[in-house]
């Protein structure tokens, strides 16, 4: 079940291999839930959802489509599982559907979904590609995750809507950083965290 | 005047890539020269004045709640709404590749210089993000979401231009080890966000 290179597809993007921090995949979608905790992480969840079975989906039809219109197919099983992710969404989560709007339509042109389904589900069969999937999947998460974290916990002073710092905080003068709330911080919190990754993992730092 | 409106705001205040970060994956793999970000920035200027206006007539007539009652009327309670991604993501990909093939034959010399960005732009969430947004936004015309595509193109061809030339410079500053190539390149755009935001809460007209 959990041989050598399974467990490397699902424990490797991480970190030493994070599509986020490493691959540079799927930026687009990510950063503009990060405002706050509870979008990212159902962000994080829905792209898990997508990755693993697209994953498992295309390696089963590995053989079978013909290398012209390997695209066109991919796009067609994302695009049907990112529909019934967001009819979900919209059933049982409304507010946070919301928020999300646009952002999880756009799962669909996720450089990680076609980068992870053209480098790995093509060449390995089912099992290892619903792990890789996960793995990728998690990776995602976690920096949404973190990102997430950092600017509502200095943006508006909450962790998941409660808040966290003390009302005497703000009685002897702290003020919440509106800043980290825009959109631009989501980019220079990623940049830092790069560098401390980076600084970490020496062998990935470039000339 | 609207129109004018609408398209300075889709370049400066709702820029695609300051303000929502779409199309950044090839955003940071192609900004490292001026010349290549230009090409791929007109490529995507032309997407969107191509495909936004093809899908805002789907939407209308196709798509939306009611909208097939042109067909036939008992037809006005259908819904198809839900269709819409792989509807516009199929747009997307049938006319990259009709472009593709009417600039090979019209103009070899453009197409030589856009070369493998033409195909790529099939998955640049720029284009299914400004299809979405048309969506979301319901404009009362297929001439204001074509301008709205201009707009939303030019936009985000002036970021990678710039972000390219700053690039460009910065190949010869010493940058801390970590943070050379994407880490700081993630950091320029922010300021560069940061500066566009600048535009917020103009109002013409």
């Amino acid at each position: 079940m959990l041989s050598k290179k399974n467990k490397e597809a699902l424990f490797n993007p991480l970190s030493k291999d994070n599509p986020i921090l490493v691959q540079i995949l799927g930026i687009c979608s990510s950063l503009a839930v990060t405002a706050s905790l509870e979008p990212a992480i159902v962000m994080g969840i829905s792209v898990i959802a997508v990755l693993a079975f697209s994953n498992v989906i295309i390696s089963f039809l590995r053989k079978t489509v013909p290398t012209n219109i390997r695209i066109i197919v991919q796009l067609v099983v994302i695009a049907a599982l990112v529909i019934i992710v967001q009819q979900i969404l919209v059933a049982y989560n409304y507010d946070v559907s919301k928020k999300l709007s646009v952002f999880i339509g756009l799962i669909i042109t996720n450089c990680i979904i076609m980068g992870r389904l053209e480098a790995f589900a093509m060449h390995n069969s089912p099992w290892p590609s619903f792990l890789d999937g996960v793995g990728n999947g998690l990776g995602y998460t976690i920096i949404l995750v973190i990102v997430a974290f950092f600017r509502e916990l200095l943006g508006s002073g909450t962790l998941f809507g409660f808040k966290v710092i003390p009302q005497w905080c703000y009685d002897h003068g702290y003020m919440d950083n509106g800043l980290m709330i825009l959109p631009p911080m989501a980019l220079i919190t990623l940049g830092c965290i790069i560098w401390y990754h980076r600084a970490h993992n020496k062998e990935l730092q470039e000339n | 005047m609207e129109e004018l409106n609408l398209f300075i705001k889709s370049i400066f205040i709702d820029n695609m890539i300051f303000a929502y970060f779409l199309g950044m994956c090839s955003f940071l793999a192609v900004s490292k020269n001026v010349k290549t970000a230009l090409g791929l920035g007109i490529a995507v200027t032309f997407m969107l004045v191509v495909t936004v206006p093809i899908n805002y007539m789907l939407n209308k007539y196709v798509l939306q709640e009611g909208a097939l009652t042109w067909l036939s009327p008992s037809l006005a309670g259908v819904d198809l709404s839900f269709l819409g991604l792989i509807l516009f993501i199929a747009v997307i990909a049938s006319a990259t590749q009709l472009v593709e093939m009417a600039v090979e034959k019209f103009s070899p010399s453009l197409y030589a210089s856009l070369g493998i960005f033409l195909p790529l732009i099939a998955v640049n969430c720029a284009i299914l993000g400004a299809a979405l947004f048309m969506q979301q936004r319901d404009f009362s015309s297929a001439w204001t979401a074509t301008v709205y595509g201009a707009g939303s193109g030019i936009g985000w061809l002036l970021a990678i231009v710039g972000i390219a030339a700053i690039r460009e410079k910065i190949a010869y500053s010493d940058i801390p080890k970590p943070l050379r190539g994407v880490g700081i390149a993630f950091i320029i755009t922010g300021l560069m966000g940061i500066a566009f935001m600048s535009f917020l809460g103009i109002r013409l007209g």
